[in-house]
């Protein structure tokens, strides 16, 4: 884990620079990572080589991004305690706690 | 009037109708408006009534605007979740569900990407061409190092030319079919990178076990079966599927309107007329829920839907309308033309004929 992945795109030939909120921190799994507040939680994850977000309820198999767009729901994870967060559409926060999420997740408390 | 989805056709009919003093109101399920425009970076094709020469994203900044300057309410983060007799909508905007009725209601829902399932396709790794763009194009991330691209058609060469424009590498463009289904100019500019493209290749299996690791594919013959002892193998992180796309129906079918199953059109689609009225009076449809196509399309049908909508609600009269909406036929032409465009243009007018009875 960590920047060293490369994967974010400093100089795009069309696009130019993009446009980012400020660098904060978060968690995931303990871990502390660095991302833009206000991007998806999937491309902060991504951006430090995280690319399993769950494991499934039956044969506990990895799951990672797959539409992007918030309608497949196969990259929810836990986040701030709520399970089921579809990360390709959360916006990240300073201080986020995220985790992979298996199977539901943990039970909620009322 | 409420249109459902902001895309290029949600907008498109929402400034033609509130152009002619009709009030509008566009609820979109996303926190951006625009549908899938401000992911495209190449420039459209066409002639200058379609824009050609100017990047999609350019394309729905000006419609935004547009539609802004003109009064268009756009309720973003807002999902309808159904739409009921009388034109009754239960709309989920953020945290709470609010029912709204609407005089006409424009069904502009897009489409959805289609997906081929083979051994190892849940890792993570394995992503949806659109994914690939929204990362690349919105986030400014790459989604691998080294790809795959799966299909050959307008997505899968314009979004392999997007991946090689934000620094990734292609390992091959492959496609069961015989032929390169996208555009040649689209096509050419990837070849042009020498990335070889596999014509009648599928997928055989993913390889890796928490995320991919490499692809292994493997030849079809002409009955599109897999031909033992042609397998090769790919060392890449990601792959990326374009297999096509197919209309988002599933709420304008709530509304009970009748359907046809056109292959041509991608799928099970909302009979409607010309001027893309559904078989249940107030409810229209535009862009690729009523048949998948291009932008450019989508931006002309919902343009003949809001100005129909106009027309219908008596902010437009009868030859304004017929002038302006055949103006707007006569740019589609110029769009439904070639061996694709004209067995759209076919399906089109068999829905038409559908609606006629």
């Amino acid at each position: 884990m960590g920047e060293s992945e490369k994967m974010r795109i400093e100089e795009h030939p069309i696009l130019g620079t993009f446009e980012k909120g400020k660098k904060v921190q978060f968690t995931f799994d303990g871990h502390t990572l660095e991302g833009f507040e206000g991007e998806p939680v999937a491309v902060a994850l991504r951006s430090n080589g995280v690319l399993v977000h769950r494991y499934t309820t039956k044969r506990n198999e990895p799951r990672g991004v797959f539409c992007a767009i918030g309608r497949c729901t196969d990259c929810i994870m836990v986040v701030d305690d709520v399970p089921n967060v579809r990360t390709c559409v959360e916006p990240l926060k300073a201080g986020m706690v995220i985790q992979t999420q298996f199977g539901k997740g943990p039970e909620m408390s009322e | 009037m409420v249109t459902i989805g902001a895309g290029p056709a949600g907008l498109a009919g929402a400034i033609e109708a509130a152009r002619n003093g009709v009030e509008v109101v566009a609820f979109d399920e996303n926190e951006r408006p625009g549908g899938q425009l401000f992911k495209q970076i190449h420039k459209f094709f066409g002639s200058s009534v379609h824009q050609a020469g100017v990047r999609g994203f350019n394309i729905g900044s000006g419609l935004l605007d547009e539609a802004q300057k003109l009064g268009v309410e756009v309720s973003l983060s807002s999902v309808v979740l159904g739409i009921y007799e009388n034109n009754v909508m239960n709309v989920m905007i953020r945290d709470h569900i609010e029912q709204v009725k609407a005089e006409r209601i424009l069904v502009a829902t897009g489409a959805s990407e289609n997906m081929i399932p083979f051994p190892g396709w849940t890792l993570p790794g394995v992503i949806g061409a659109g994914a690939a763009q929204t990362m690349a194009n919105l986030h400014g991330i790459r989604p691998g190092k080294r790809l795959l691209m799966v299909g050959s058609g307008n997505v899968g060469v314009v979004v392999a030319y997007q991946m090689l424009q934000a620094g990734c590498e292609i390992a091959a463009v492959i496609d069961a079919a015989p032929k390169i289904g996208g555009y040649g100019v689209h096509a050419a500019k990837v070849a042009r990178y020498g990335i070889p493209f596999l014509m009648s290749h599928t997928m055989k299996e993913a390889n890796g076990k928490e995320k991919v690791e490499g692809a292994t594919v493997i030849q079809v013959d002409e009955k599109w079966q897999p031909i033992p002892g042609t397998e090769k193998s790919f060392d890449v992180d990601t792959i990326c599927i374009a297999v096509g796309l197919n209309p988002m129906n599933k709420l304008v079918r709530m509304s009970g309107c009748k359907t046809v199953y056109v292959p041509a059109l991608g799928g099970l689609i909302p009979a409607h007329d010309l001027n893309q009225r559904t078989s249940i009076p107030g409810i229209y449809v535009a862009g690729d829920v009523s048949g998948i196509e291009e932008a450019s399309t989508a931006i002309i049908e919902g343009r003949i839907a809001g100005l129909a909508i106009a027309s219908s609600l008596d902010y437009l009269d009868e030859a304004a309308f017929v002038e302006q909406r055949d103006r707007q036929f006569q740019n589609m032409k110029g769009l439904r033309t070639g061996s694709h465009g004209e067995a759209r243009r076919k399906a089109k007018d068999y829905l038409n004929a559908v609606m006629k009875g």
